[in-house]
């Protein structure tokens, strides 16, 4: 996969001027709560993201207990746990894409680049921006390939030709697709396989340059040739931006993610470095989820 | 396992249930190519020539006429033998006052179909049947004899008909523009009277003005003596008919569409008439109150109301289905919402036409009228029916199916493609705008197909916003601002009415309704076929290469 040469060039400077500001919720310093567990607080270096005591309800049903953890830049963090157990939840907390859903409480703070993102003053588009998501379920806008990819920046206000093209072309390159597509940009998304959607929508989230990506158990409708090729990219893609990733599969979490996060019942019962996860695990919860004795 | 009585019952239900099901959209089918054979059967043989007989009845007189309808008499106590009677299309109206006469067969003792037995097509009167005597250029005889005068009178009403279509370029061009132009110098001297500017300022106006009518005038007077002396010219000519009877008629050559001696026309030449006769029924003005001629003002109203109502019912359709399906809360207040529009579709279209009078033409025509109008009061501008305001008056009628139908297009979009915007630092507006609507054209599309196949077939709520029987003048022509929203207009469905219900001479116009039910029926149908078109390229656009 050639995708690595791509990434590497410099950003022209049209991208440059599209980085939105970002402008801050004046964030108190990060508080160290919790910070006498090991299993919950392991060293991370240079964290990008921090989530201090975050809580989420849906109206009366609380989804998210107390959850503090960083995450590391260009690295991946994986969420693992059985169906229910908040880390969904917990990455659609991140994009504050959960604002969408009526009756959303939360306490607590994330923040990004020492940010407060639930701040008022945050600005949620330019901060999806810099965050960008892709879905459990591929989901193509019904229009071209090309328009798929462009559609993020141009409602980011790039609209001139030669700035889209290259971009449509490096981020498909850069999501491993472009040799697949490239002689059909004029085709309907639609119409590519399920995978294909997959490393589109990847393609689509990495157009508009943004510094972390969010995925949410991206792989649980493909097959596993799909599913490698997926897992591959993001290999790649670590170089580059800070990759956070849900799964149900275990096995995916162990082989694709540095750092893993075990959730149940909407909280964080372990977290640290994937192998020491998976081969020693701190708590007894954590053993018997990843050796299969439930979930 | 054997089938036991009751298993055999239940069979036995179930296949009579779907033989019912069966039957009846086989049924509902059936009325559906009946009705539509029958309009096609109808319209299509009013274009077609039939031939002239000429009968003789017992007591020596003759008639000659095209045989149109045949039916039994039953029997009276005054004459027991049940015999049969014909309807005989004899024209000449302007000599007997009746174009069909009702012939028993019992009196007609000699038929045959003479080849010198002419029709003639005429601008006014109808059809005249009879035998070409003489042609004449007042006092001079140019040619007699029936073979003699048919073959002078080709050639010679060939040359009328082009000048008779100088004469309309004449009315219609430079004539028409002059009347126009004086028209709006006598608006803009009531205009002037209006503006109460000082005397000197008013006078110089005033002067300026007359110079300018002055001019016009003289134009005009010009152009009148012309179009009188190409109007001598053209009826210069007559032909001398003399019908089966004997009687004379003198008719000017200028005045007749068309001669024929359909006796001695062969099946091409037949043909040739027919769809010459169904060009000049698309392309032609109606004469003679809309029983004869053509019909192309009725088919350009109704296209034009159509499409100005599209242009108002989809942004208005749309972006209130926008509002109910992607902003409004969802809740009690919405549902009503929903159910008072689905029940709007249901309110008789006559209540619509009502509104829109009381709104449309009253309030906001006689407002526009006041406000820049005032100079053409107490004549009504838009303050009375016009195009605008019956294509207006349709939308609201249609605005119902739109919104139902794009509310069933945004319904289908995924609510996951949604996010994947909103993701990607979309606004929700950006959303809705750049990615749900282009995935709910479709559904847009299907919402205005229902619109434009109900509009084209309403025609009450018209004929109190603007629909006439006649419109001097089609809503779109050269003089500035070449589309006049104001006019009033013409359509097929009222043509119908008219023509079938309304007119003089209904046995003449009979076949004209089913020829225009089966136009509007094209119409409507060209328009539909061309929305499906554009909603199923949209539709590969969209969807993907294998759906």
């Amino acid at each position: 996969m050639s995708t690595s040469t791509n990434l590497e060039t410099p950003m022209v400077d049209a991208d440059r001027t599209m980085r939105p500001s970002f402008e801050p919720g004046s964030a108190p310093p990060p508080e160290s709560s919790a910070a006498g567990d090991p299993a919950i607080n392991p060293a991370i270096p240079d964290p990008v993201l921090e989530i201090d005591r975050l809580s989420l309800w849906y109206s009366e049903k609380q989804a998210l207990k107390e959850i503090s953890l960083k995450m590391a830049a260009r690295r991946i963090t994986a969420f693992i746990g059985p169906s229910g157990c908040g880390k969904s939840t917990l990455l659609r907390c991140i994009n504050r894409l959960n604002d969408l859903i009526d009756g959303v409480r939360i306490t607590g703070r994330i923040r990004f680049e020492q940010h407060d993102i639930n701040h008022p003053a945050t600005e949620i588009n330019a901060l999806r921006k810099r965050i960008g998501m892709v879905f459990q379920k591929s989901n193509p806008f019904p229009k071209s390939i090309y328009e798929n990819i462009a559609y993020g920046c141009r409602i980011h206000g790039i609209n001139r030709k030669s700035v889209l093209d290259e971009v449509v072309e490096r981020s498909l390159r850069g999501a491993a697709i472009w040799e697949e597509v490239k002689d059909r940009l004029d085709d309907s998304a639609l119409g590519l396989s399920g995978g294909q959607q997959q490393r589109l929508c990847i393609a689509r989230a990495i157009a508009v340059e943004p510094d972390v990506i969010l995925l949410d158990e991206p792989c649980s409708a493909l097959d596993p040739i799909a599913t490698a090729k997926i897992e591959e990219l993001m290999e790649d893609l670590k170089r580059d931006y800070t990759l956070i990733i849900v799964t149900h599969n275990m096995q995916q979490a162990s082989r694709v993610s540095d750092y893993t996060a075990f959730l149940y019942m909407g909280e964080l019962i372990e977290y640290g470095e994937t192998e020491k996860l998976f081969i020693r695990p701190m708590k007894k919860q954590t053993e018997d989820y990843i050796t299969g004795r439930f979930g | 396992m054997a089938k036991n009585s009751t298993t055999r019952r239940r069979d036995f239900v179930g296949t009579s249930l779907t033989a019912l099901c069966g039957g009846a959209l086989a049924l509902n089918l059936l009325l559906i190519l009946g009705l539509l054979l029958l309009i096609g059967v109808y319209g299509a043989a009013y274009f077609w020539q039939r031939d002239i007989v000429e009968l003789t009845r017992v007591d020596g007189s003759r008639v000659l006429g095209e045989i149109h309808d045949r039916e039994s008499i039953p029997p009276t106590p005054d004459a027991p033998e049940p015999g049969e009677r014909i309807k005989v299309r004899v024209g000449n109206r302007d000599l007997t006052a009746n174009d069909f006469q009702w012939l028993s067969l019992s009196s007609v003792v000699d038929r045959g179909t003479p080849g010198d037995a002419v029709v003639l097509e005429r601008l006014e009167w109808g059809n005249f049947y009879g035998r070409m005597v003489e042609l004449r250029h007042g006092d001079e005889l140019l040619a007699s004899g029936g073979d003699e005068v048919w073959r002078r009178f080709g050639p010679l009403h060939r040359e009328k008909v082009r000048q008779r279509d100088a004469v309309r370029k004449l009315e219609r061009g430079p004539i028409g523009d002059v009347n126009f132009e004086i028209e709006k110098l006598r608006l803009e001297t009531r205009r002037l009277e209006l503006a109460r500017l000082p005397e000197a300022e008013l006078a110089r106006r005033q002067e300026q003005i007359d110079g300018r009518m002055a001019a016009r005038q003289a134009e005009y007077e010009e152009l009148a003596t012309r179009l009188f002396a190409a109007r001598d010219e053209l009826m210069a000519e007559t032909l001398v008919m003399e019908t089966a009877d004997g009687r004379r008629k003198e008719i000017a050559v200028g005045a007749i569409v068309r001669a024929l001696r359909p006796n001695d026309m062969g099946p091409l030449a037949k043909s040739g008439l027919y769809l010459s006769r169904i060009w000049e029924f698309v392309a032609d003005d109606p004469r003679e109150s809309n029983t004869e001629g053509g019909i192309f003002p009725a088919i350009f109203g109704t296209v034009m109301m159509v499409f100005l109502m599209s242009f108002a019912v989809v942004p208005l359709g749309v972006l209130a289905a926008l509002y109910l399906r992607e902003y409004a809360k969802q809740g009690p207040l919405v549902r009503m919402v929903r159910i008072a529009v689905n029940n709007l579709a249901g309110v008789p279209s006559i209540v619509f036409g009502v509104f829109g009078l009381g709104f449309f033409v009253y309030t906001i025509g006689g407002s526009i009228d006041r406000l820049f109008y005032p100079e053409a009061l107490p004549t009504p501008t838009f303050g009375t029916g016009g195009i605008l305001w019956g294509a207006l008056t349709l939308a609201l009628l249609t605005v119902p199916v739109v919104i139902v139908a794009t509310e069933e297009g945004l319904a289908a979009v995924p609510g996951i493609v949604r996010a994947g915007s909103l993701a990607l630092g979309a606004t929700k507006w950006e959303t809705t705008w750049k990615v749900v609507v282009p995935a709910a054209a479709p559904g847009i599309l299907t919402g205005l197909i229902l619109a434009m196949a109900r509009a084209a077939g309403e025609v009450a709520p018209l004929m109190i916003v603007g629909m006439v029987k006649l419109a001097p003048a089609l809503p779109i022509d050269h003089h500035a601002p070449f589309v006049h929203l104001e006019r009033k207009f013409m359509h097929l469905g009222f043509h119908i009415y008219d023509v079938g219900f309304q007119s003089p001479n209904v046995d003449a116009s009979k076949p004209l309704v089913f020829a225009t039910a089966l136009l509007l029926i094209v119409v409507v149908t060209v328009m539909n076929l061309v929305a499906i078109a554009l909603r199923n390229r949209l539709r590969r656009r969209y969807a993907g290469s294998a759906v």
